[in-house]
């Protein structure tokens, strides 16, 4: 058996993913990159994006906003301040959650909910970009 | 002595206590185990982070220019107390507990000349804590709003701790909660939480690396920046976590406790109320036996 990367995605509210895999490629701060096994010790910060899990052929892909990756001789730990495997996404109530957001930039009434609904649309913008 | 009509009410009213005491010790145990659930789920990201942190630090802490966050302002004359309780009381000794904790926290503080500010999460704590020590302090949460404890909730609080440790508002943070020992005793305890430094270097062990270097990206200064606020959220966010099992397990054992005692008290009600009857049946028989007799 060739060798396997071991994988942890955990946000702070729960473990999402823990396995063997062959290969996770992460939206580092810096540029993407990719983690295949016996990686040499690492540490990024992640920007807002999707990170993509390769194991036996098929992909699966997981938003996640901000975060920190860590490899270690023992494998990629990845640290979600908020992860959404893309699975769970529902692509028109996504559309509708973005229209919505998009209305809130022009309704909000003081400078800062318009920031708010300003990253809210990056950050929906970001997950339709991932899906698509 | 009371008439069996009162009686009958007096059982009446602590039978309808009981059944709502009965309610709320279930409600607490299904709670319970959710919120032990929300703090297992969290506890791999805390492991996470302070093996990281710990990793990080041990790099960093000696270099000139690493965050205050980590090593400290080198002084130790403000000290901000976080006193966690929950937001609702019948929860047996629960608030009273963290709060008797804080307050002895205070009195040893105030004792060596150091000054004391305090925020305080939860509603209880709070209301306790104001009476006397109001004017200590500068910011209360409710978490009222919040039906489950989320990463949101420990950011609103992180940040507001992170802005007053950016102004230079104190020196040392210390977090007051409850540990959660076991479902029947939760401890109050006292930890410090800023300089991470203290916090990180107790027990955690660190990946071996087999000699190799960490590659950072961008550099470690940067990355322990944006880590560390983040590393005091995630050790907030599991003090919660662990606050609100321990508030489902002592509201538990309290309710348990009501019911019980409810269910006692409608036994010796019971037999008042058997003897208070026996007792009215008896005279009245009297009372017509000696009167066919008088006939």
């Amino acid at each position: 058996m060739a060798d396997k990367l071991h994988f942890d995605l955990v946000s702070p509210e729960r473990r999402l993913f823990s396995g063997d895999v062959d290969h996770v490629v992460v939206p580092g701060e810096e540029g993407e990159f990719g983690v295949l096994p016996n990686h040499a010790p690492f540490m990024s910060v992640i920007r807002t994006g999707a990170i993509t899990v390769l194991n036996d052929g098929s992909a699966e892909k997981t938003f996640i906003q901000g975060g920190f990756a860590e490899v270690t001789p023992e494998g990629l730990t990845i640290l979600a301040e908020e992860a959404l495997p893309l699975s769970e996404v529902d692509a028109a109530q996504l559309a509708q959650d973005l229209s919505d957001a998009r209305e809130d930039i022009d309704l909000a009434n003081s400078d800062e909910e318009r920031e708010d609904a300003i990253a809210k649309v990056a950050k929906l913008e970001t997950i339709q970009a991932a899906l698509g | 002595m009371a008439s069996l009509k009162d009686l009958k009410n007096r059982i009446d009213s602590v039978k309808s206590t009981k059944k709502i005491t009965k309610a709320m010790q279930m409600v607490a145990a299904a709670k319970l185990r959710r919120a032990q659930e929300a703090a297992e789920a969290a506890r791999p990201y805390a492991e996470r982070m302070a093996a990281v942190m710990a990793n990080l630090s041990s790099a960093m802490s000696g270099a000139p220019g690493a965050s205050k966050l980590l090593i400290g302002t080198g002084e130790d004359n403000v000290r901000l107390l976080v006193v966690m309780t929950a937001d609702r009381g019948l929860c047996g000794g629960f608030n009273t507990n963290i709060v008797k904790k804080a307050r002895e926290r205070i009195a040893t503080l105030e004792g060596e000349g150091k000054t004391v500010k305090m925020v305080c999460v939860g509603k209880k704590g709070a209301e306790q804590l104001q009476r006397l020590y109001g004017h200590l302090i500068i910011d209360a949460f409710e978490l009222s709003d919040h039906k489950t404890i989320t990463g949101a909730t420990a950011q609103m609080v992180g940040d507001k701790i992170n802005a007053l440790f950016d102004a230079g508002e104190f020196d040392v943070c210390e977090l007051v909660s409850s540990e959660f020992v076991s479902v029947i005793s939760q401890k109050p305890r006292a930890k410090v939480l800023i300089p991470a430094k203290d916090a990180i270097d107790e027990g955690v062990d660190r990946p071996d690396l087999a000699g190799a270097l960490y590659e950072a990206e961008p550099d470690e200064e940067t990355i322990l920046n944006i880590l560390l606020p983040r590393y005091v959220n995630t050790v907030i966010l599991s003090a919660l976590l662990e606050n609100v099992a321990g508030e489902m397990g002592s509201k538990m054992a309290a309710m348990d406790n009501a019911t019980r005692n409810a269910g006692e008290l409608i036994d010796k009600l019971n037999i008042i109320y058997n003897r208070t009857r026996q007792a009215q049946i008896t005279t009245e028989l009297t009372e017509i036996i000696s009167g066919a007799e008088a006939l």
